[in-house]
């Protein structure tokens, strides 16, 4: 069968409902609507109104609620209707989700999900294309998983609703239904904190999630042509960040570059570089190298091309890594 | 009629059953509370001031950190928690000591919670109640979530969320307020009102005449009361939470009380408010309210009281010995319990952690490197 990322979201949350009467969706236009992306199409009709909760537009409250429904023994989705909305319910994240089982010593745990469309690079308006992957990893207490693909999506996906502890899910905007991916009929799960080696190669590492794992695809096909062979590697989860494969790969190639859409400044980037060093120091030929967002808010439109990383300023890095 | 018709916060109507000597003021009003009960009530108020008293000595000792006292605000704690049925919930802020003993969670636990120690937040398994709360009001949506997944699998379990006045300037008490009303969650908010939100008077929180009366923007009702009467709390509490039970969604409480001590024990309240006005509240003290009434009804004499003093004395020498016995945290208890299963970076942050512990470089007392660098 082949699916989009959406449909892929859409399968994932109707499977695991069928599956667990406990799982429950709520957010801003998930029932009636479907939501504003189609996420949760037919899934109102399917479940019914008391497990596909539109509610009252508070992102905080959203979060809050879940949490008290996870205390008492429900499976919690939320929605954010979109990453740049997320922020009134940080508090409820960092002061409370990714804190209860730790400071309760297990007596509590929170099995929730939150989930919400991220990323530029579809000219919308203000504050609907940021990609703050940093900002969550940087809470403890709380997974966060970014795909790339319909497979790796409809995987992951189950997999956090299956989690005993809570998982923050991007879902890139662009990727949402940028190309089709054959997933298998039957039931299939993706593990959380798995990165994943897409291609290998042996003169470079290539780092990528979301949807920069595209010009990182298309600029190691043009690198290719002339001889170079880059080890591409997509990390799927964020946090936990499983390193060993980079490690090895880099340890591999001596040769890395990364690729991301997020602010530079204590971006996710800069932890790759960092645990680089510390572990693989003596196989590198170059210093690794960023290709990042800016530091600047995620722009108006009409210069978000110029915000975000492209094919262009990838093989610009890779260049120099090579002539290093 | 019920009370909840009756008090109209609106109008800064405010239920009150017991003056301030204890005497009963609304004959009709007057619960007829098994002797058990009363006592019970006593006990609970009397014990949590011990702890209190004993828990300041503990900090100005040393033995525990900070904390927030709930010194005045007893009646106002025990006689809302006793409106609930053991299958309930409680949904707690930082200063709520009488509400957790009364909901089974032992005077230990507090003393541990204050004293750094996570332990403390391990609730009994067989009370529903949640952990102190620290951010102020973040618990409060909590308390819907709860009440939400009680309410999907009619399980007729109630649930009643603490906060303070401070508390009713919060995003998240609103938020929660407003999911409570429109899902109709069977819900008890209750705020106690000790008027001072650290150095902020009420006044400074809402121009609101009573806080009780938010509710009603919210599609629900509201009720004053004196929160120092606690037969008044428990009345109204009893009605709010029957009401839940039976399908009529939230009520919000506002209990009018006085936080008689600091706010945290480093705090000196001494630099916001009067003198005369502490010594005006202390007149209003929920203990010996309670006791004067008792004290009319014949359940109160010299006697009992030894009995509760003693009780709650070898009580808090109990938690005491169960505090300070406790078996000494390890460094793995700073990772162990993030996530059902440790993860990579935190297991190998944990090695690193431990070797760093067993192998010091630095001899602290002499401040000096051990061995030659590098």
């Amino acid at each position: 069968m082949q699916i989009n990322m959406v449909e892929a979201v859409n399968q994932a949350l109707r499977e695991e409902m069928k599956r667990d009467k406990r799982v429950i969706l709520l957010g801003e236009d998930v029932g009636v609507d479907g939501g504003v992306f189609r996420a949760t199409e037919g899934l109102y009709k399917e479940f019914g109104p008391e497990r596909v909760m539109d509610t009252p537009l508070a992102e905080s409250g959203i979060l809050g609620v879940s949490i008290g429904l996870a205390l008492n023994g429900m499976r919690p989705v939320a929605e954010m209707q979109f990453s740049g909305f997320f922020w009134p319910a940080f508090d409820q994240l960092i002061s409370h989700a990714g804190r209860y089982r730790n400071r309760t010593r297990g007596r509590f745990n929170l099995p929730l999900v939150v989930r919400f469309p991220c990323g530029g690079g579809v000219k919308a308006l203000e504050h609907h294309s940021e990609s703050y992957e940093a900002i969550y990893a940087h809470a403890p207490g709380v997974k966060v998983v970014y795909p790339s693909t319909p497979y790796d999506t409809k995987g992951l996906l189950k997999s956090a609703i299956r989690d005993p502890d809570p998982v923050v899910f991007m879902e890139h905007k662009k990727l949402y239904r940028a190309f089709r991916q054959e997933v298998p009929d039957g039931e299939y799960l993706v593990p959380i904190g798995e990165s994943k080696v897409v291609q290998e190669g042996s003169d470079m590492t290539l780092i990528s999630w979301g949807a920069m794992t595209l010009p990182v695809q298309r600029a190691a096909g043009l690198v290719a042509a002339h001889g170079v062979t880059c080890e591409i590697i997509d990390l799927r989860t964020i946090s936990p960040l499983d390193m060993d494969p980079v490690i090895s790969s880099v340890e591999k190639t001596g040769r890395c570059v990364i690729v991301e859409e997020g602010h530079r400044m204590c971006s996710v980037g800069a932890e790759i570089v960092a645990q680089i060093n510390e572990k693989a120091f003596l196989s590198l030929k170059a210093p690794p190298l960023r290709v990042s967002g800016f530091d600047v808010p995620a722009p108006f439109y009409k210069m978000e091309d110029w915000y975000l990383p492209d094919t262009d300023r990838v093989v610009k890095a890779m260049r120099s890594v090579m002539k290093y | 009629m019920m009370l909840i018709d009756e008090f109209d916060p609106m109008k800064g109507e405010m239920l009150q059953i017991l003056d301030k000597e204890g005497n009963v003021v609304a004959k009709s009003l007057e619960p007829k509370l098994p002797v058990e009960i009363l006592r019970k009530m006593y006990y609970y108020m009397v014990l949590s001031r011990a702890c209190d008293e004993r828990m300041l000595k503990l900090q100005r000792s040393g033995r525990i950190g900070t904390f927030a006292p709930s010194v005045g605000q007893e009646a106002a704690q025990v006689g809302s928690a006793l409106a609930l049925g053991k299958e309930d919930w409680s949904v707690h802020s930082f200063r709520e000591q009488a509400a957790y003993y009364l909901r089974g969670v032992p005077p230990e636990k507090l003393f541990l919670y204050f004293g750094g120690d996570p332990r403390g937040n391990m609730i009994p398994v067989d009370v529903n109640a949640t952990p102190m709360a620290v951010p102020v009001s973040t618990q409060v949506p909590h308390a819907v979530g709860i009440a939400l997944a009680s309410k999907m699998r009619n399980d007729g379990r109630v649930v009643m969320v603490y906060f303070g006045d401070g508390g009713t300037s919060e995003g998240d008490f609103h938020e929660g307020m407003n999911f409570a009303g429109v899902f109709k969650c069977p819900v008890v908010f209750v705020c106690q009102n000790n008027q001072w939100a650290i150095s902020v008077p009420r006044e400074r929180q809402s121009a609101s005449r009573t806080l009780a009366q938010k509710a009603l923007a919210y599609g629900f009702k509201g009720i004053l009361v004196d929160g120092n009467d606690v037969l008044a709390m428990h009345a109204a509490c009893k009605e709010a939470v029957e009401r839940a039970r039976s399908g009529g969604g939230p009520t919000m409480i506002e209990a009018y009380t006085y936080r008689m001590w600091m706010h945290t024990t480093a705090d000196d309240p001494s630099k916001y408010r009067s003198r005369e006005e502490e010594k005006e509240w202390a007149e209003k003290d929920p203990i010996k309210r309670l006791r004067n009434y008792l004290t009319a009804k014949k359940v109160w004499n010299e006697e009992f009281e030894k009995e509760v003093q003693a009780k709650a004395a070898s009580e808090i020498e109990r938690a005491v010995k169960a505090m300070e016995g406790i078996e000494p945290l390890k460094p793995d208890d700073l990772f162990d319990y993030m996530f059902a299963k440790i993860t990579k970076p935190l297991a190998e942050q944990k090695e690193y952690l431990k070797k760093a512990l067993a192998e010091r470089e630095v001899e602290e007392e002499k401040q000096e490197i051990i061995g030659g660098f590098p």
